[in-house]
């Protein structure tokens, strides 16, 4: 606490200070240890004490989460993180909340929740790894596996059509939309952070490997010589570029369709600036992934501003108590019709 | 006489009563709730004892007419104790067929049936399934005191002169009704008057023409020659304070914003919208300026979810919901218990299973608060007896919950939440110290450390520096918290739980015995019906019977001393509005043969069904 200005200011911290002396207890090779390490990194840089940071998980592989940080931590139950961490946020405003989630405690069980929390824009970060697969459980379907995948619980191929990650926090309304991959431990820390610091609800996407159960399902964007092809860095302001150095390949849009084009074969000037202010941008971007014609957007699709819930209720909050005063249950109790009895 | 304007009639005499049962029954949208409760604010200023029951459908706008569109509210007051809103009607009005149909068979032989004439045309007569006009029938004036009046047309005329359209006139009818009984039973409409005006300050013409209808009605009694007699009731001897009439809903809202104070906590309240516990959101909704944060949930589960979260940040978290909301709550109720944070849970009990009759009272849930989670998962339980009760068990289960760190379950019913009775208001200063005392000595911390008393772990804010820590719904190691999976020390940790929710035990002060210390019977309650079972039990011990009653209120744990109070009594009776729940509980706990006496109808228990039960117990023994 700083004598002079009364606002606490954090230690200078390192990674070390956000490992908990806990086991760390998921498989070896899981692709959860990356994003782990990549958040604790990206912690010295928020500039929040560490005590004023809390990991609120629901159930499964990612859930275990907040063990293995060495700050607040509550691990919940399946699905309910969003809803648990709204009434941390509305009780307590003044402390950086964190979600960590999957694809099935966020998409499935919990899928009610997440729509609620991103419509609010509840000031949370939420960071859900995306393994396409139900690991905890040992290895069934998840709502983002693909569509035919053969599983333990489809023998015969998955009938289930698959949720997109992005489209669906887009299409409830969230404000900060990202995603970034397990296997890139600088971009994570960007992405993280930037997310961290945005006012609302942030939703990232991290592409995450089971390696027991659905190993390498992101392998074209793990893949050196397949990543080439297969990974879209979207940047704010920039061309949609991807493909080899001698031979870029760039989006350009069609009406509202997004096509690939050569980019030694279009105008300079043709290609597709990405704008992350623009939802209908972000929506046509998000759409990329379910079609294996395109590449995988990986970065900032969306940051905008919006009311964020709770400073909205805190607001009305304090205008009632501006325009009469604090309330005092005595007068309460006395308000309205009384009459007494000698 | 159709302008509303007094006039001068010869006084009629009036006979005093000790008591009465009045109940206004019409059509959804004959504003039948407001009639009665305001005939309850008038019996309130003349300083009688009462009970009031509001009874009303679940369908919002029930088409005109039908006899599942009836809405009706009954009131009893007296001259001394009212204990309930009464089993029998002493005056009945019914302001179509459809209402005298579904209300008729509760009127005493001889009681006073005021009909709205008017309404008794061929459509509402096949609406309520009427092959004949009933007011034709003579049977019914050989049985009742049958007064026909043309309320409709009465009122219509008095509002004659104003510019207001013949449907907004026509709406004015149930203040018609209202005056009239009101001069019946010499009740003050001033009180009414002032309501009015403040009701409709926005619309003076409504001002006016509701109270010409009143006044009206009122005139109507004194002139009309129908009417021979009115009734008087003198006032109770209630206990002296300063007054004001309560619903259990409002009384449950208060007691937390009281509790809220006193403590110095943030409260947070989450709630899903379900009948009958939404006038709590809606209550606390407007207190913004009590620091009470209200969450509209998107279902029970993220409502639940929220006051946990709440209650992890240091805040007071509750929730108030009805049975099938509970049951969606109960993971969460015993991630709560796992977590060991205090949290309120208000289960605002309803006929059921299912959706059941949403709108009427049961106390069913007992057992579902009682085992209704998975695996151990004790919780406190409390239940309010009267409407007014509820304000101080909603307090209790704030202090009890922060004392113990442990979740509190609140059973009240629609019975409690929507009745209202005269409530001494209580000083908020006079009510329990609430003591939080948050860890922030980092020498010897760890999560599931235990105070010695009360077994409750540290509740510390996030934010504290140096107490970092993280909690989960796996078991945890005994005081470090960590997660465990040994043997013995889940089985030490389940014995913990356990224990901690015993020790409130010690919180529960003697129970009141209502009769003898010993005798031939106990008649054991909780929850509302308190007022029936304290009525009947009365009666008999004025018949000269060894009867006693007990009324529980803290119903996990049971009080400590209800064990050997149990024993003294031959037999044991256990009135429930449910299919035996408390009485298997007593059995189970205490080995007493209790048997239970148990209606499910969606209605509050009657004192007479109740007397009885106990009459035919006693017999039994003979």
């Amino acid at each position: 606490m700083s004598e002079a200005t009364g606002v606490k200011e954090p230690p200078r911290y390192t990674k070390k200070d956000f490992e908990s002396d806990q086991d760390v207890r998921w498989c070896p090779g899981c692709g959860d240890y990356a994003i782990l390490s990549a958040i604790q990194k990206s912690m010295p840089d928020l500039g929040i004490p560490r005590e004023d940071i809390v990991f609120i998980s629901g159930i499964g592989c990612s859930s275990r989460f907040p063990y293995y940080m060495n700050t607040y931590g509550f691990h919940t139950i399946h699905g309910r993180a969003p809803a648990i961490a709204t009434g941390l946020r509305l009780a307590r405003p003044d402390l950086k909340v964190f979600v960590v989630t999957g694809d099935g405690d966020g998409l499935s069980i919990g899928g009610n929740h997440l729509i609620h929390v991103l419509r609010r824009n509840v000031n949370v970060t939420i960071l859900l790894f995306n393994n396409k697969v139900y690991g905890l459980t040992k290895g069934q379907y998840s709502p983002t596996t693909e569509f035919g995948k053969m599983t333990k619980s489809t023998p015969f191929g998955s009938a289930d059509r698959p949720v997109n990650p992005l489209t669906f926090a887009l299409g409830v309304g969230a404000t900060f939309v990202a995603r970034t991959v397990d296997r890139n431990v600088a971009h994570m820390e960007e992405i993280v952070k930037r997310a961290a610091h945005h006012k609302g609800a942030a939703f990232v996407e991290i592409l995450q490997n089971c390696n027991v159960y659905n190993d390498l399902a992101w392998n074209a964007v793990y893949d050196r010589e397949l990543k080439v092809m297969h990974e879209l860095r979207v940047q704010h302001g920039k061309p949609l570029l991807f493909g080899p150095i001698d031979d870029r390949r760039g989006l350009v849009l069609e009406g509202s369709k997004p096509k690939v084009v050569r980019v030694k074969d279009v105008a300079e000037g043709a290609l597709w600036v990405y704008d992350e202010t623009d939802p209908w941008a972000a929506q046509a971007l998000a759409l990329l992934t379910s079609d294996p014609e395109f590449p995988i957007p990986v970065g900032v699709l969306l940051n905008v501003e919006a009311p964020v819930y709770e400073e909205v209720l805190i607001d009305q909050e304090k205008k009632a108590v501006a325009d009469r005063g604090v309330g005092d249950v005595a007068e309460l109790l006395t308000s309205g019709d009384t009459w007494r009895i000698p | 006489m159709s302008d509303g304007t007094p006039v001068s009639a010869p006084k009629k005499p009036r006979r005093e009563l000790d008591r009465a049962v009045v109940r206004f029954a019409g059509d959804s949208g004959d504003g039948m709730q407001v009639t009665g409760e305001q005939f309850t604010t008038e019996t309130a200023w003349a300083g009688n004892d009462l009970s009031t029951l509001p009874n009303f459908p679940a369908e919002i706008r029930a088409p005109a007419g039908t006899l599942f569109g009836v809405s009706s509210f009954q009131i009893q007051f007296g001259r001394h104790r009212v204990y309930t809103p009464g089993d029998r009607l002493d005056c009945l009005v019914a302001m179509n067929p459809a209402a005298l149909k579904t209300n008729l068979s509760d009127l005493k032989d001889g009681g006073l049936l005021i009909l709205n004439t008017n309404s008794f045309d061929q459509k509402n007569l096949d609406r309520a399934g009427y092959k004949t006009n009933p007011m034709d029938d003579s049977a019914l004036a050989g049985r009742y005191r049958v007064h026909k009046v043309e309320i409709s047309r009465l009122t219509k005329e008095a509002l004659e002169d104003l510019s207001l359209g013949t449907k907004e006139k026509e709406r004015c009818k149930n203040f018609f009704s209202l005056g009239l009984v009101s001069w019946i039973y010499t009740r003050p409409i001033e009180p009414t008057v002032t309501w009015i005006k403040k009701r409709f300050a926005k619309n003076l013409e409504m001002v006016e023409a509701n109270i010409r209808a009143l006044k009206a009605g009122y005139h109507f009694g004194e002139t009309a020659e129908i009417f021979g007699e009115c009734y008087g009731i003198e006032p109770a001897e209630l206990p002296s304070g300063l007054y004001r009439s309560i619903t259990g809903t409002r009384a449950l809202a208060w007691g937390l914003l009281a509790a809220a104070q006193r403590s110095g906590l943030s409260m947070v309240y989450g709630a899903y919208p379900i009948t009958p516990a939404s006038d709590i959101l809606h209550e606390l909704a407007q207190h913004k300026r009590f620091r009470v944060r209200t969450f509209q949930a998107e279902d029970e589960i993220a409502a639940v979810g929220s006051v946990i979260g709440a209650a992890f940040g240091g805040a007071i978290g509750v929730c108030a919901t009805s049975g099938p909301g509970l049951a969606l709550k109960a993971e969460g109720m015993g991630l709560a218990v796992m977590a060991e944070l205090p949290i309120v849970v208000f289960d605002i009990q309803r006929a059921g299973p299912s959706t059941g009759m949403p709108t009427k009272t049961e106390q069913a849930d007992l057992l579902q608060a009682m085992y209704g989670r998975s695996s151990e998962a004790p919780v406190v339980i409390l239940a309010p007896a009267t409407p007014g009760d509820c304000f101080f068990v909603a307090y209790e289960a704030v202090r009890l919950a922060v004392k113990y760190m442990v979740p509190v379950l609140v059973l009240s019913d629609g019975y409690l939440a929507n009745g209202a009775e005269p409530w001494v208001i209580p000083n908020p200063e006079s009510l329990p110290e609430i003591s939080v005392g948050f860890r922030t000595e980092k020498e010897g911390f760890f999560p599931y450390v235990r105070d010695e008393a009360t077994l409750a772990r540290p509740w510390v804010r996030p934010g504290t520096p140096g107490l970092e820590h993280q909690i989960g719904g796996l078991e945890k190691e005994h005081i470090t918290g960590h997660v465990s999976y040994a043997p013995d020390n889940h089985e030490l940790m389940v014995k913990l739980r356990a224990e901690k929710v015993r020790r409130v035990a010690q919180e529960i002060p003697a129970t009141t015995i209502n009769g003898p210390s010993a005798g031939d019977l106990l008649v054991v309650g909780w929850g509302g019906t308190l007022g029936a079972i304290t009525g009947a039990v009365e009666e008999a011990q004025m018949e000269g019977k060894a009867v006693a009653s007990v009324h529980i209120r803290h119903m996990n744990p049971l009080p400590p001393d209800l064990g050997q109070i149990l024993r003294q009594y031959r037999r044991v009776l256990v009135p429930e509005i449910n299919s035996g729940q408390l009485v298997r509980l007593l059995r189970a706990e205490y080995l007493v043969d209790a048997v239970g006496f148990n209606r499910v109808r969606g209605l509050p228990l009657a004192t007479s069904e109740i007397k009885e039960a106990i009459d035919q117990i006693l017999k039994e023994k003979e």
